[in-house]
Protein backbone atom coordinates (compact mmCIF):
# COMPACT_ATOMS: atom_id res chain seq x y z
CA UNK A 1 0.00 0.00 0.00
CA UNK A 2 2.44 2.44 1.11
CA UNK A 3 4.95 1.04 -1.74
CA UNK A 4 2.14 2.11 -4.26
CA UNK A 5 1.64 5.73 -3.58
CA UNK A 6 5.24 6.53 -3.44
CA UNK A 7 5.24 4.80 -7.13
CA UNK A 8 2.11 7.49 -7.74
CA UNK A 9 3.85 9.98 -6.34
CA UNK A 10 6.68 9.59 -8.17
CA UNK A 11 5.23 8.76 -11.68
CA UNK A 12 3.35 11.88 -10.91
CA UNK A 13 6.58 13.44 -10.17
CA UNK A 14 8.28 12.54 -13.15
CA UNK A 15 4.90 13.48 -15.57
CA UNK A 16 5.12 16.85 -13.96
CA UNK A 17 8.91 17.24 -14.46
CA UNK A 18 8.15 16.26 -18.68
CA UNK A 19 5.67 18.68 -18.67
CA UNK A 20 7.89 21.06 -17.41
CA UNK A 21 10.56 20.44 -19.72
CA UNK A 22 8.04 20.29 -23.01
CA UNK A 23 6.89 23.81 -21.73
CA UNK A 24 10.71 24.71 -21.63
CA UNK A 25 11.59 22.83 -24.88
CA UNK A 26 8.28 24.20 -26.74
CA UNK A 27 8.76 27.52 -25.65
CA UNK A 28 12.86 27.80 -26.86
CA UNK A 29 11.40 26.32 -30.43
CA UNK A 30 8.22 29.25 -30.20
CA UNK A 31 11.09 31.91 -29.75
CA UNK A 32 13.97 31.09 -31.60
CA UNK A 33 12.85 31.86 -35.26
CA UNK A 34 12.45 35.31 -34.28
CA UNK A 35 15.61 35.76 -32.07
CA UNK A 36 17.69 34.12 -34.55
CA UNK A 37 16.37 36.69 -37.15
CA UNK A 38 16.79 39.75 -34.40
CA UNK A 39 19.92 38.41 -33.93
CA UNK A 40 21.16 37.90 -37.68
CA UNK A 41 19.71 41.38 -39.09
CA UNK A 42 21.20 43.02 -35.90
CA UNK A 43 24.00 41.69 -34.22
CA UNK A 44 25.74 40.22 -36.65
CA UNK A 45 25.85 43.31 -39.01
CA UNK A 46 27.26 45.35 -36.04
CA UNK A 47 30.13 43.14 -35.48
CA UNK A 48 30.42 42.87 -39.40
CA UNK A 49 30.33 46.82 -40.14
CA UNK A 50 32.96 46.99 -37.21
CA UNK A 51 35.39 44.22 -39.06
CA UNK A 52 34.67 46.52 -42.22
CA UNK A 53 35.73 49.52 -40.44
CA UNK A 54 39.18 48.52 -39.88
CA UNK A 55 39.44 48.27 -43.84
CA UNK A 56 39.84 50.33 -46.75
CA UNK A 57 37.13 48.87 -48.85
CA UNK A 58 35.80 51.38 -51.82
CA UNK A 59 32.91 49.01 -53.31
CA UNK A 60 33.05 49.86 -57.21
CA UNK A 61 37.01 49.45 -57.13
CA UNK A 62 37.41 46.28 -55.63
CA UNK A 63 39.63 48.10 -52.84
CA UNK A 64 40.50 45.88 -49.90
CA UNK A 65 43.23 46.69 -47.61
CA UNK A 66 43.75 45.89 -43.60
CA UNK A 67 43.88 49.21 -42.13
CA UNK A 68 43.73 49.15 -38.16
CA UNK A 69 42.82 51.87 -36.81
CA UNK A 70 43.46 54.34 -39.37
CA UNK A 71 40.12 55.18 -40.17
CA UNK A 72 39.19 55.38 -36.71
CA UNK A 73 42.17 58.20 -36.24
CA UNK A 74 40.49 60.06 -39.31
CA UNK A 75 37.54 59.86 -37.51
CA UNK A 76 38.76 62.06 -34.98
CA UNK A 77 40.63 64.99 -37.35
CA UNK A 78 36.86 64.57 -39.30
CA UNK A 79 35.39 68.42 -39.08
CA UNK A 80 32.51 67.38 -41.29
CA UNK A 81 31.78 64.29 -38.98
CA UNK A 82 31.59 66.73 -35.87
CA UNK A 83 29.38 69.13 -37.51
CA UNK A 84 27.36 66.57 -38.71
CA UNK A 85 27.39 65.56 -34.76
CA UNK A 86 26.45 68.89 -33.97
CA UNK A 87 23.53 69.36 -36.48
CA UNK A 88 22.10 66.11 -35.44
CA UNK A 89 22.65 67.14 -31.29
CA UNK A 90 21.24 70.31 -32.15
CA UNK A 91 17.57 68.96 -34.30
CA UNK A 92 17.43 66.32 -31.41
CA UNK A 93 17.32 68.86 -28.42
CA UNK A 94 15.00 71.43 -30.78
CA UNK A 95 12.94 69.09 -31.87
CA UNK A 96 12.57 66.79 -28.26
CA UNK A 97 11.88 69.61 -26.67
CA UNK A 98 9.08 71.23 -28.50
CA UNK A 99 6.87 68.20 -29.16
CA UNK A 100 7.34 67.21 -25.54
CA UNK A 101 6.12 70.55 -24.67
CA UNK A 102 3.14 70.57 -27.48
CA UNK A 103 2.56 66.70 -26.70
CA UNK A 104 2.10 67.58 -23.40
CA UNK A 105 -0.34 70.30 -24.40
CA UNK A 106 -2.16 68.44 -26.88
CA UNK A 107 -2.54 65.82 -23.98
CA UNK A 108 -4.12 67.39 -21.13
CA UNK A 109 -6.38 69.12 -23.95
CA UNK A 110 -7.73 65.53 -25.10
CA UNK A 111 -8.08 64.50 -21.60
CA UNK A 112 -10.66 67.02 -20.88
CA UNK A 113 -14.51 66.20 -22.10
CA UNK A 114 -15.68 68.19 -24.89
CA UNK A 115 -18.25 67.29 -27.94
CA UNK A 116 -16.35 65.91 -30.65
CA UNK A 117 -13.24 65.02 -28.82
CA UNK A 118 -13.49 61.68 -30.32
CA UNK A 119 -12.73 63.44 -33.97
CA UNK A 120 -9.87 65.36 -32.61
CA UNK A 121 -8.25 62.36 -31.31
CA UNK A 122 -9.14 60.70 -34.72
CA UNK A 123 -7.32 63.36 -36.30
CA UNK A 124 -4.10 63.44 -34.12
CA UNK A 125 -3.47 60.33 -35.82
CA UNK A 126 -3.30 61.59 -39.42
CA UNK A 127 0.42 63.13 -39.21
CA UNK A 128 1.49 59.73 -37.97
CA UNK A 129 0.29 57.40 -40.36
CA UNK A 130 0.96 59.85 -43.38
CA UNK A 131 4.71 58.60 -44.73
CA UNK A 132 7.36 60.90 -44.01
CA UNK A 133 8.77 61.28 -47.18
CA UNK A 134 5.62 62.60 -48.66
CA UNK A 135 4.94 65.42 -45.62
CA UNK A 136 8.34 66.33 -45.80
CA UNK A 137 7.88 67.06 -49.74
CA UNK A 138 5.31 68.66 -48.87
CA UNK A 139 6.71 70.77 -46.69
CA UNK A 140 9.43 71.29 -49.27
CA UNK A 141 6.92 73.10 -51.70
CA UNK A 142 5.83 74.84 -48.68
CA UNK A 143 9.21 76.58 -48.29
CA UNK A 144 10.41 76.01 -52.27
CA UNK A 145 11.49 80.01 -52.67
CA UNK A 146 8.58 80.01 -54.98
CA UNK A 147 6.25 78.79 -52.83
CA UNK A 148 3.83 80.43 -50.02
CA UNK A 149 6.91 80.26 -47.41
CA UNK A 150 9.83 80.51 -48.81
CA UNK A 151 11.14 83.38 -48.05
CA UNK A 152 12.08 85.00 -44.92
CA UNK A 153 9.15 87.45 -44.04
CA UNK A 154 11.85 90.10 -42.85
CA UNK A 155 14.67 89.02 -45.98
CA UNK A 156 13.16 88.40 -49.00
CA UNK A 157 16.35 88.15 -50.81
CA UNK A 158 17.05 84.91 -48.55
CA UNK A 159 14.76 81.62 -48.73
CA UNK A 160 14.77 79.45 -45.67
CA UNK A 161 15.82 76.19 -47.62
CA UNK A 162 18.92 78.21 -48.93
CA UNK A 163 20.13 80.03 -45.89
CA UNK A 164 21.96 78.32 -43.56
CA UNK A 165 21.20 78.57 -40.08
CA UNK A 166 17.68 78.12 -41.20
CA UNK A 167 17.28 75.00 -43.32
CA UNK A 168 17.58 73.45 -40.09
CA UNK A 169 15.01 75.40 -38.54
CA UNK A 170 12.34 74.36 -41.46
CA UNK A 171 13.91 70.78 -40.72
CA UNK A 172 13.07 70.48 -37.05
CA UNK A 173 9.32 72.09 -38.27
CA UNK A 174 8.34 69.39 -40.68
CA UNK A 175 9.90 66.62 -37.40
CA UNK A 176 7.26 68.18 -34.87
CA UNK A 177 4.85 68.21 -36.85
CA UNK A 178 5.20 64.63 -37.98
CA UNK A 179 5.96 63.32 -34.17
CA UNK A 180 3.95 65.46 -31.78
CA UNK A 181 0.95 63.51 -32.05
CA UNK A 182 2.38 60.19 -31.32
CA UNK A 183 4.30 61.87 -28.34
CA UNK A 184 0.64 63.12 -27.51
CA UNK A 185 -1.17 60.05 -27.68
CA UNK A 186 1.38 58.48 -25.35
CA UNK A 187 1.07 61.40 -23.09
CA UNK A 188 -2.86 60.91 -23.29
CA UNK A 189 -2.45 57.33 -22.30
CA UNK A 190 -0.57 57.99 -19.18
CA UNK A 191 -3.20 60.97 -17.58
CA UNK A 192 -6.09 58.09 -18.52
CA UNK A 193 -4.27 56.29 -16.56
CA UNK A 194 -3.68 58.35 -13.44
CA UNK A 195 -6.50 57.40 -10.75
CA UNK A 196 -10.00 59.73 -10.62
CA UNK A 197 -10.20 59.88 -6.97
CA UNK A 198 -6.31 61.18 -6.80
CA UNK A 199 -7.87 64.32 -8.26
CA UNK A 200 -11.32 63.99 -6.08
CA UNK A 201 -8.99 64.23 -3.14
CA UNK A 202 -7.23 67.15 -4.36
CA UNK A 203 -10.59 69.33 -5.24
CA UNK A 204 -11.54 68.50 -1.65
CA UNK A 205 -8.43 69.63 -0.35
CA UNK A 206 -9.15 72.71 -2.46
CA UNK A 207 -5.77 72.84 -4.48
CA UNK A 208 -5.75 75.31 -7.32
CA UNK A 209 -5.77 73.96 -11.29
CA UNK A 210 -2.26 74.59 -11.56
CA UNK A 211 -1.03 73.32 -8.21
CA UNK A 212 -3.28 69.78 -9.04
CA UNK A 213 -0.81 69.70 -12.42
CA UNK A 214 2.17 70.60 -10.92
CA UNK A 215 2.14 68.18 -7.61
CA UNK A 216 -0.09 65.17 -9.02
CA UNK A 217 -0.70 65.31 -12.53
CA UNK A 218 3.35 65.98 -13.75
CA UNK A 219 4.69 63.59 -11.31
CA UNK A 220 2.27 60.92 -12.14
CA UNK A 221 2.68 61.37 -15.57
CA UNK A 222 7.18 61.13 -14.75
CA UNK A 223 7.78 57.78 -15.92
CA UNK A 224 5.05 58.16 -19.09
CA UNK A 225 7.07 61.11 -20.07
CA UNK A 226 10.66 59.82 -19.31
CA UNK A 227 9.31 56.81 -21.65
CA UNK A 228 8.56 59.16 -24.51
CA UNK A 229 11.37 61.42 -23.91
CA UNK A 230 13.80 57.95 -24.30
CA UNK A 231 11.82 56.78 -27.52
CA UNK A 232 12.09 60.17 -29.46
CA UNK A 233 15.49 61.10 -28.68
CA UNK A 234 16.90 57.68 -30.04
CA UNK A 235 14.26 58.00 -33.38
CA UNK A 236 15.38 61.51 -33.73
CA UNK A 237 19.23 60.92 -32.99
CA UNK A 238 18.79 58.67 -36.51
CA UNK A 239 16.87 61.30 -38.47
CA UNK A 240 17.04 60.92 -42.40
CA UNK A 241 13.69 60.76 -44.60
CA UNK A 242 12.91 64.55 -43.73
CA UNK A 243 16.52 66.19 -43.92
CA UNK A 244 17.22 63.78 -47.33
CA UNK A 245 14.02 65.23 -49.19
CA UNK A 246 14.24 68.59 -47.67
CA UNK A 247 17.93 69.60 -48.16
CA UNK A 248 19.68 66.62 -49.14
CA UNK A 249 21.80 68.20 -45.66
CA UNK A 250 22.52 71.05 -47.19
CA UNK A 251 23.17 74.36 -47.65
CA UNK A 252 26.52 74.03 -47.24
CA UNK A 253 25.79 70.74 -44.82
CA UNK A 254 24.71 72.64 -42.22
CA UNK A 255 21.93 70.76 -42.00
CA UNK A 256 23.78 67.24 -42.87
CA UNK A 257 23.19 64.68 -39.61
CA UNK A 258 25.36 61.76 -38.93
CA UNK A 259 22.57 59.22 -40.80
CA UNK A 260 22.52 61.53 -43.98
CA UNK A 261 26.81 61.93 -43.86
CA UNK A 262 27.14 57.86 -43.32
CA UNK A 263 24.75 57.32 -46.34
CA UNK A 264 26.71 59.73 -48.51
CA UNK A 265 29.70 58.40 -47.87
CA UNK A 266 28.78 54.19 -48.45
CA UNK A 267 25.76 55.12 -51.01
CA UNK A 268 26.87 57.95 -53.23
CA UNK A 269 31.03 57.85 -52.40
CA UNK A 270 30.92 54.01 -51.87
CA UNK A 271 33.48 54.04 -49.35
CA UNK A 272 32.03 50.94 -47.46
CA UNK A 273 35.26 51.26 -44.85
CA UNK A 274 35.07 55.04 -43.92
CA UNK A 275 31.46 54.60 -44.43
CA UNK A 276 31.28 51.88 -41.84
CA UNK A 277 33.49 53.46 -39.31
CA UNK A 278 30.78 56.05 -39.24
CA UNK A 279 28.39 53.71 -38.64
CA UNK A 280 29.65 52.38 -35.63
CA UNK A 281 30.40 55.66 -34.22
CA UNK A 282 26.61 55.97 -34.59
CA UNK A 283 25.70 53.02 -32.97
CA UNK A 284 27.97 54.03 -30.16
CA UNK A 285 26.37 57.11 -29.62
CA UNK A 286 22.96 55.64 -29.56
CA UNK A 287 24.00 53.34 -26.91
CA UNK A 288 25.64 55.95 -24.70
CA UNK A 289 22.14 58.11 -25.29
CA UNK A 290 20.84 54.96 -23.93
CA UNK A 291 22.46 54.19 -21.49
CA UNK A 292 22.91 58.00 -19.63
CA UNK A 293 18.69 57.61 -20.18
CA UNK A 294 18.55 54.56 -18.00
CA UNK A 295 20.42 55.93 -15.94
CA UNK A 296 19.16 59.19 -15.30
CA UNK A 297 15.45 57.13 -15.17
CA UNK A 298 16.62 54.79 -12.75
CA UNK A 299 17.40 58.13 -10.68
CA UNK A 300 14.65 59.82 -11.37
CA UNK A 301 11.87 56.67 -10.82
CA UNK A 302 13.98 56.01 -8.08
CA UNK A 303 13.40 59.24 -6.44
CA UNK A 304 9.26 59.11 -7.09
CA UNK A 305 8.88 55.96 -5.07
CA UNK B 1 -14.70 80.54 -20.35
CA UNK B 2 -13.17 77.63 -19.43
CA UNK B 3 -15.10 75.94 -22.28
CA UNK B 4 -14.00 78.55 -24.51
CA UNK B 5 -10.65 77.35 -23.94
CA UNK B 6 -10.70 74.12 -24.34
CA UNK B 7 -12.83 74.16 -27.62
CA UNK B 8 -10.12 77.04 -29.20
CA UNK B 9 -7.06 74.47 -28.12
CA UNK B 10 -9.39 71.62 -30.17
CA UNK B 11 -9.38 73.48 -32.79
CA UNK B 12 -5.62 74.42 -32.88
CA UNK B 13 -5.00 70.41 -32.66
CA UNK B 14 -7.49 69.98 -35.56
CA UNK B 15 -5.55 73.09 -37.37
CA UNK B 16 -2.32 71.34 -36.73
CA UNK B 17 -2.83 67.75 -38.05
CA UNK B 18 -4.52 68.78 -41.08
CA UNK B 19 -3.94 71.78 -42.20
CA UNK B 20 -1.19 70.47 -44.47
CA UNK B 21 -3.00 67.39 -45.50
CA UNK B 22 -5.99 70.15 -46.58
CA UNK B 23 -3.14 71.81 -48.92
CA UNK B 24 -1.60 68.70 -50.31
CA UNK B 25 -5.37 67.90 -51.51
CA UNK B 26 -6.11 71.63 -52.43
CA UNK B 27 -2.77 72.13 -54.71
CA UNK B 28 -3.31 68.33 -56.29
CA UNK B 29 -6.35 69.56 -57.93
CA UNK B 30 -4.94 72.34 -59.20
CA UNK B 31 -2.99 72.56 -62.68
CA UNK B 32 0.21 75.41 -63.27
CA UNK B 33 -2.71 77.68 -65.13
CA UNK B 34 -4.55 77.97 -61.52
CA UNK B 35 -7.81 75.95 -62.59
CA UNK B 36 -8.98 72.75 -61.05
CA UNK B 37 -9.42 69.88 -62.46
CA UNK B 38 -8.36 65.95 -62.14
CA UNK B 39 -6.04 66.38 -64.76
CA UNK B 40 -2.49 65.68 -62.62
CA UNK B 41 -4.00 62.62 -60.98
CA UNK B 42 -4.66 61.33 -65.10
CA UNK B 43 -0.70 62.38 -65.93
CA UNK B 44 0.56 60.47 -62.96
CA UNK B 45 -1.18 57.40 -63.90
CA UNK B 46 -0.20 57.84 -67.65
CA UNK B 47 3.59 57.21 -66.61
CA UNK B 48 2.90 53.65 -65.14
CA UNK B 49 6.00 54.07 -62.75
CA UNK B 50 3.63 55.30 -59.97
CA UNK B 51 1.22 52.82 -60.43
CA UNK B 52 4.30 50.25 -60.13
CA UNK B 53 5.48 51.78 -56.99
CA UNK B 54 2.10 51.60 -55.39
CA UNK B 55 2.27 47.53 -56.54
CA UNK B 56 5.74 47.26 -55.29
CA UNK B 57 5.06 49.17 -51.75
CA UNK B 58 1.99 47.06 -51.21
CA UNK B 59 3.54 43.37 -51.77
CA UNK B 60 6.30 44.22 -49.70
CA UNK B 61 3.87 45.85 -47.11
CA UNK B 62 1.65 42.49 -47.26
CA UNK B 63 5.19 40.16 -47.55
CA UNK B 64 6.73 42.13 -44.04
CA UNK B 65 3.14 41.48 -42.03
CA UNK B 66 2.69 38.46 -42.81
CA UNK B 67 6.47 37.46 -42.22
CA UNK B 68 5.95 39.27 -39.06
CA UNK B 69 3.04 37.28 -37.77
CA UNK B 70 4.47 34.18 -38.65
CA UNK B 71 8.07 34.64 -36.66
CA UNK B 72 6.68 36.95 -34.12
CA UNK B 73 3.00 35.50 -33.09
CA UNK B 74 4.11 32.27 -31.35
CA UNK B 75 7.41 33.98 -29.70
CA UNK B 76 5.12 36.28 -28.28
CA UNK B 77 2.65 34.07 -26.43
CA UNK B 78 6.29 32.14 -25.54
CA UNK B 79 6.79 34.98 -23.90
CA UNK B 80 3.89 35.94 -22.21
CA UNK B 81 2.51 32.37 -21.14
CA UNK B 82 5.38 29.84 -20.78
CA UNK B 83 7.86 29.68 -18.52
CA UNK B 84 11.39 29.47 -19.38
CA UNK B 85 15.10 31.26 -18.57
CA UNK B 86 15.69 33.90 -20.26
CA UNK B 87 12.06 35.16 -21.24
CA UNK B 88 12.75 38.57 -20.21
CA UNK B 89 16.11 38.78 -22.53
CA UNK B 90 13.78 38.19 -25.34
CA UNK B 91 12.18 41.16 -24.52
CA UNK B 92 14.82 43.09 -23.66
CA UNK B 93 16.87 42.07 -27.46
CA UNK B 94 13.50 43.20 -28.55
CA UNK B 95 13.94 46.80 -27.16
CA UNK B 96 17.20 47.10 -28.12
CA UNK B 97 16.78 46.10 -31.79
CA UNK B 98 13.94 48.96 -31.80
CA UNK B 99 16.15 51.56 -30.69
CA UNK B 100 18.56 50.88 -33.34
CA UNK B 101 19.92 53.47 -35.52
CA UNK B 102 18.83 51.49 -39.08
CA UNK B 103 22.19 53.48 -41.04
CA UNK B 104 24.39 51.23 -38.37
CA UNK B 105 23.17 48.10 -40.26
CA UNK B 106 23.34 49.24 -43.97
CA UNK B 107 27.03 48.54 -45.13
CA UNK B 108 26.56 44.90 -44.32
CA UNK B 109 23.43 44.59 -44.67
CA UNK B 110 23.40 45.88 -48.17
CA UNK B 111 26.70 43.30 -48.62
CA UNK B 112 24.57 40.34 -47.26
CA UNK B 113 21.69 41.11 -49.16
CA UNK B 114 23.72 41.18 -52.85
CA UNK B 115 25.75 38.32 -51.70
CA UNK B 116 22.25 36.06 -51.62
CA UNK B 117 21.32 37.35 -54.77
CA UNK B 118 18.14 39.69 -53.11
CA UNK B 119 19.92 43.16 -53.79
CA UNK B 120 17.51 45.12 -56.06
CA UNK B 121 14.35 42.60 -55.43
CA UNK B 122 11.62 43.48 -53.26
CA UNK B 123 12.70 40.29 -51.03
CA UNK B 124 15.69 42.08 -49.97
CA UNK B 125 13.28 44.88 -48.33
CA UNK B 126 10.80 42.61 -46.81
CA UNK B 127 13.83 40.76 -45.23
CA UNK B 128 15.23 43.50 -43.07
CA UNK B 129 11.96 45.16 -42.70
CA UNK B 130 10.59 42.28 -40.97
CA UNK B 131 13.69 42.46 -38.72
CA UNK B 132 12.94 46.14 -37.74
CA UNK B 133 9.13 45.39 -37.12
CA UNK B 134 9.59 42.52 -35.26
CA UNK B 135 10.05 44.30 -31.47
CA UNK B 136 7.02 46.11 -32.13
CA UNK B 137 5.36 42.87 -33.38
CA UNK B 138 6.41 41.10 -30.18
CA UNK B 139 5.46 44.07 -27.36
CA UNK B 140 1.99 44.73 -29.24
CA UNK B 141 1.31 40.97 -29.42
CA UNK B 142 2.45 39.92 -25.92
CA UNK B 143 0.44 41.92 -23.92
CA UNK B 144 -2.65 41.14 -25.73
CA UNK B 145 -1.53 37.48 -24.93
CA UNK B 146 -0.95 38.49 -21.83
CA UNK B 147 -4.60 39.97 -21.53
CA UNK B 148 -6.23 36.18 -21.83
CA UNK B 149 -6.88 34.92 -18.68
CA UNK B 150 -3.77 31.79 -17.78
CA UNK B 151 -7.01 29.43 -16.98
CA UNK B 152 -7.13 29.18 -20.14
CA UNK B 153 -4.23 28.08 -20.82
CA UNK B 154 -3.99 25.52 -17.70
CA UNK B 155 -7.53 24.22 -18.91
CA UNK B 156 -5.80 23.21 -22.18
CA UNK B 157 -3.13 21.81 -20.58
CA UNK B 158 -4.99 19.64 -18.65
CA UNK B 159 -6.84 18.23 -21.68
CA UNK B 160 -3.60 16.92 -23.31
CA UNK B 161 -2.66 20.30 -25.19
CA UNK B 162 0.67 20.54 -26.17
CA UNK B 163 2.18 24.32 -25.45
CA UNK B 164 1.86 24.76 -29.03
CA UNK B 165 -1.07 23.21 -29.69
CA UNK B 166 -3.12 25.41 -26.72
CA UNK B 167 -0.77 28.53 -28.71
CA UNK B 168 -2.60 27.54 -32.22
CA UNK B 169 -5.51 25.88 -31.27
CA UNK B 170 -7.00 28.36 -28.30
CA UNK B 171 -4.47 31.52 -28.02
CA UNK B 172 -4.32 32.65 -32.08
CA UNK B 173 -7.97 32.66 -32.36
CA UNK B 174 -8.49 34.68 -29.42
CA UNK B 175 -5.94 37.15 -30.39
CA UNK B 176 -7.30 38.04 -33.34
CA UNK B 177 -7.85 41.70 -32.71
CA UNK B 178 -3.87 42.08 -31.25
CA UNK B 179 -3.15 40.22 -34.61
CA UNK B 180 -4.90 42.79 -36.55
CA UNK B 181 -3.21 45.81 -34.26
CA UNK B 182 0.02 44.27 -35.66
CA UNK B 183 -0.63 44.12 -39.07
CA UNK B 184 -1.90 47.47 -39.29
CA UNK B 185 1.21 48.92 -37.45
CA UNK B 186 3.71 46.58 -39.43
CA UNK B 187 1.81 47.45 -42.63
CA UNK B 188 1.85 51.36 -41.49
CA UNK B 189 5.62 51.12 -41.07
CA UNK B 190 6.67 48.67 -44.29
CA UNK B 191 4.42 51.43 -46.13
CA UNK B 192 6.54 54.11 -45.17
CA UNK B 193 10.09 52.97 -44.87
CA UNK B 194 12.14 55.08 -46.86
CA UNK B 195 16.61 54.63 -46.02
CA UNK B 196 16.39 51.12 -46.64
CA UNK B 197 14.13 51.49 -50.11
CA UNK B 198 16.60 54.07 -51.62
CA UNK B 199 19.20 52.06 -50.64
CA UNK B 200 18.92 48.39 -51.94
CA UNK B 201 17.07 49.02 -54.96
CA UNK B 202 18.12 50.94 -57.74
CA UNK B 203 15.80 50.01 -60.55
CA UNK B 204 13.12 52.47 -60.94
CA UNK B 205 10.38 49.84 -61.59
CA UNK B 206 11.10 48.34 -57.99
CA UNK B 207 10.77 51.26 -56.29
CA UNK B 208 8.69 51.43 -53.92
CA UNK B 209 5.93 54.56 -53.26
CA UNK B 210 8.51 56.41 -50.52
CA UNK B 211 11.08 56.38 -53.13
CA UNK B 212 9.05 57.09 -56.12
CA UNK B 213 7.92 60.62 -54.36
CA UNK B 214 11.30 61.50 -53.16
CA UNK B 215 13.01 61.11 -56.69
CA UNK B 216 9.83 62.43 -58.52
CA UNK B 217 11.77 64.96 -60.50
CA UNK B 218 13.47 63.57 -63.96
CA UNK B 219 14.59 67.55 -64.91
CA UNK B 220 15.63 70.30 -62.87
CA UNK B 221 12.18 71.52 -61.70
CA UNK B 222 10.20 69.64 -59.54
CA UNK B 223 6.39 68.57 -60.94
CA UNK B 224 4.62 69.41 -57.34
CA UNK B 225 1.01 69.38 -59.15
CA UNK B 226 1.80 65.39 -60.13
CA UNK B 227 3.72 65.32 -56.95
CA UNK B 228 0.64 65.82 -54.63
CA UNK B 229 -1.35 64.28 -56.70
CA UNK B 230 0.86 61.10 -56.35
CA UNK B 231 0.67 62.02 -52.35
CA UNK B 232 -3.20 62.27 -51.97
CA UNK B 233 -3.43 59.03 -54.13
CA UNK B 234 -1.14 57.00 -51.73
CA UNK B 235 -2.11 58.86 -48.07
CA UNK B 236 -5.72 58.73 -48.79
CA UNK B 237 -6.06 55.13 -48.17
CA UNK B 238 -4.60 55.40 -45.09
CA UNK B 239 -5.72 57.79 -43.48
CA UNK B 240 -8.89 56.30 -44.18
CA UNK B 241 -7.70 52.70 -42.89
CA UNK B 242 -6.36 54.64 -39.89
CA UNK B 243 -9.38 56.61 -38.87
CA UNK B 244 -11.42 53.40 -39.34
CA UNK B 245 -9.09 51.55 -36.88
CA UNK B 246 -8.13 54.17 -34.53
CA UNK B 247 -9.16 52.03 -32.03
CA UNK B 248 -6.89 49.41 -32.70
CA UNK B 249 -3.85 51.60 -33.82
CA UNK B 250 -4.10 53.33 -29.90
CA UNK B 251 -4.00 50.70 -28.26
CA UNK B 252 -1.33 49.19 -30.15
CA UNK B 253 0.84 51.84 -30.15
CA UNK B 254 0.25 52.66 -26.76
CA UNK B 255 0.73 49.00 -25.53
CA UNK B 256 3.95 48.69 -27.51
CA UNK B 257 5.67 51.58 -24.61
CA UNK B 258 3.15 51.05 -21.83
CA UNK B 259 3.99 47.84 -20.97
CA UNK B 260 8.09 48.36 -21.40
CA UNK B 261 8.05 49.63 -18.16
Amino acid sequence: MRNNTSIESWARMLDQWRRGATEKYQAYFMVAPAMAMLLLVTAYPVCEAAWLSLHRFILVFHDWRFLGTQNYQFLLRDGRFWTALANTGYFTAAAVSLELALGLGFALALNESFRGRAAVRAAVLIPWAIPTVISAKAWAWFFDPAGPGGRLLWNPDASWLGTPGYAMKAAILVDVWKTTPFVALLLLAGLQAIPRDVYEAADVDGASRWRVFRSLTLPMLGPMIAVALLFRTLDAFRVFDAIYVLTEGGPANTTETVSIYAYKTLMRAGDFGYGSTLAIAIFLAAVGISLGYVKVLGRVLGAAR
Amino acid sequence: MKRVGIYFAAAAILGFCLAPLAWIFLHSLRSTDGSFSFANYASVFEQGAFARAILNSFLVAVGTTLCCIALGASAAFAVAKLEFVGRLAVLAVALVVSMFPPIATVSPLFLIIRGLGLRDTLGGLIFPYTVFALPLTLWVLSSFFREIPDELYSAARLDGCSPFQAFRKIFLPLAAPGLATTAILVFVFSWNEFLFALTFVSSPEKRTIPVAIALFATGQTEPWPEIFAASVVVTLPLVLVTLALQRKILSGLTAGSVTGF
